[in-house]
């Protein structure tokens, strides 16, 4: 059924490398689902620079979802300069992911290990404890600063004018 | 554009009130889920929006400013109702000639397209589709009219999961196609989140709650903790449940500007399926952005 709606609006366009799903029970926004689909296909190889994302309604068809889920999605990723959206030809990503450097990690690793996860050990918290507390916050904090971005420069990767749209 | 616009707006049905008070203004561009326990007024409601019921009160206009249920409005309106309204004994052949025939600008090539997309059999008669073709034929036959605003009541109300799906799929890439907005009543509330961005709350023939579904979950948290402060915290807030169970207490709180929760206090982000209960169990807690903002209009007129 829905390779048929594909062939009816396909027009011989490149297949997408990325596929969709949802999981209604991650308790994470479905478009922020679709945004961290697309950042790890391009950190794991499967989407490259020229790459095209799915076309809104197919993924729309496919998830049965709101258009605009998927519009906020692809706005979100364009914002953090990944992907850049072409008029009429579609959505291309455009960048890698930055990485954070080695020296950052490690510096980020030791400040959790003897900062936060020695207090919360202290204070008497095991393992799951931890995991959960964290995830919570850490929900939290990725939903606060979802309500922050707008205020923030979006980092914008210049396109040069013949590798892009091609 | 306010695809629809209410003020004021009651129905009465021999004395009783179905819908009361009801003042709303939803933009277009939505997907607007329109929920609410059985016998809330959805289906009052949505008559209203698309002119089979004439309002006792208060006034109800669509896609601008024309009047429910005038000839206009019926041009650019499309209903499917709850019992999809096919004649079951002619084929679909003949049901779209019946269509094409009662309605101007009836896109027939559209429908035929769709059908045979769906693999629904021209030649069958109605009666003789499974549910979900009979809602696909349904749908098929209101979206040929190009309508700027869909109104379904209970969509997926006795459909499969894979038959809703394949209903929603289609409803979803029209809106994607050709912009339209779409108004439908629902109780399967887990399904919402994923297709709806506009959510409408009624209970008891009045309007709960109106607004953008990312608004008002941004607007309320899920917050727990010690039962012995939860009075001076709840002094604080609007709450709209509250579940005390001995020492630990979970309030689910409307915040109307951003807060800092006194220590000890864990404030979690709430999932529509939550809130949705919440205030369904809180039928006189009420959380009403949008029609203030209908409201000074029509004074400023």
């Amino acid at each position: 059924m829905i390779d048929k709606y594909n062939n009816s609006t396909g027009e011989g366009g490149p297949v997408s490398s990325v596929v969709f799903r949802l999981d209604p029970r991650s308790g994470v926004p479905t478009y922020l689902q679709l945004v961290q689909q697309v950042e790890n296909a391009i950190r794991l190889g499967y989407l490259q620079r020229g790459d095209q994302l799915p076309r809104i309604k197919d993924v729309v068809v496919s998830l049965s979802i709101n258009p605009n889920t998927v519009l906020k999605a692809y706005r979100d990723l364009e914002q953090k300069g990944l992907v850049g959206a072409h008029p009429g030809l579609g959505t291309f990503v455009e960048a890698a992911p930055e990485t954070v450097g080695l020296p950052e990690l490690t510096t980020l690793r030791r400040s959790l290990v003897t900062g936060w996860l020695r207090e919360a050990a202290a204070a008497g918290l095991d393992e799951d404890g931890i995991a959960a507390l964290f995830t919570s916050a850490l929900l939290d904090f990725s939903n606060r600063s979802e309500e922050r971005r707008p205020t923030r420069r979006p980092r914008r990767v210049v396109l040069d004018e013949t590798g892009g749209a091609a | 554009m306010n695809v629809v616009e209410s003020f004021g707006l009651g129905v009465s049905y021999r004395g009783t009130w179905a819908l009361r008070d009801c003042t709303l203004a939803v933009p277009e561009g939505h997907i607007v889920a329109l929920v609410g326990s059985n016998g809330a007024g959805k289906t009052t409601l949505l008559h209203c929006v698309v002119g089979l019921t004439t309002q006792t009160a208060g006034e109800i206009t669509v896609l601008g400013g024309i009047e429910a249920g005038s000839p206009d409005a019926l041009d650019r309106v499309a209903f499917v109702a709850q019992e999809a309204p096919l004649y079951r004994q002619i084929t679909v052949r003949a049901m779209l000639t019946v269509a094409a025939n009662l309605n101007q600008n009836f896109d027939r090539n559209l429908a035929e397209t769709r059908l045979a997309n769906l693999d629904i059999p021209l030649e069958r008669r109605v009666g003789r589709l499974s549910g979900g073709q009979q809602a696909q034929l349904a749908l098929a036959l209101a979206l040929a009219r190009h309508p700027e605003l869909l109104v379904l009541d209970e969509p997926l109300a006795r459909l499969d999961p894979l038959a809703r799906h394949e209903v929603m799929a289609v409803v979803m890439s029209t809106v994607a196609e050709e912009g339209l907005s779409v108004i439908f009543s629902s109780h399967v509330v887990s399904e919402l989140e994923r297709v709806a961005d506009y959510l409408i709350l009624m209970s008891h023939g009045r309007v709960q709650m109106v607004g953008a579904i990312d608004d008002l979950l941004a607007r309320h948290v899920v917050l727990s903790g010690p039962t012995n402060e939860a009075e001076s915290v709840a002094d604080q807030l609007i709450v709209v449940q509250s579940q005390h169970a001995g020492r630990q207490t979970q309030f689910v709180a409307r915040l109307d500007a951003p807060m800092e929760f006194p220590n000890g206090w864990l404030a979690e982000s709430i999932s529509l399926d939550e809130l949705v209960l919440a205030y369904l169990r809180a039928p006189s807690a009420s959380a009403m952005p949008g029609p203030l903002a209908v409201a000074t209009n029509r004074a400023g007129r």
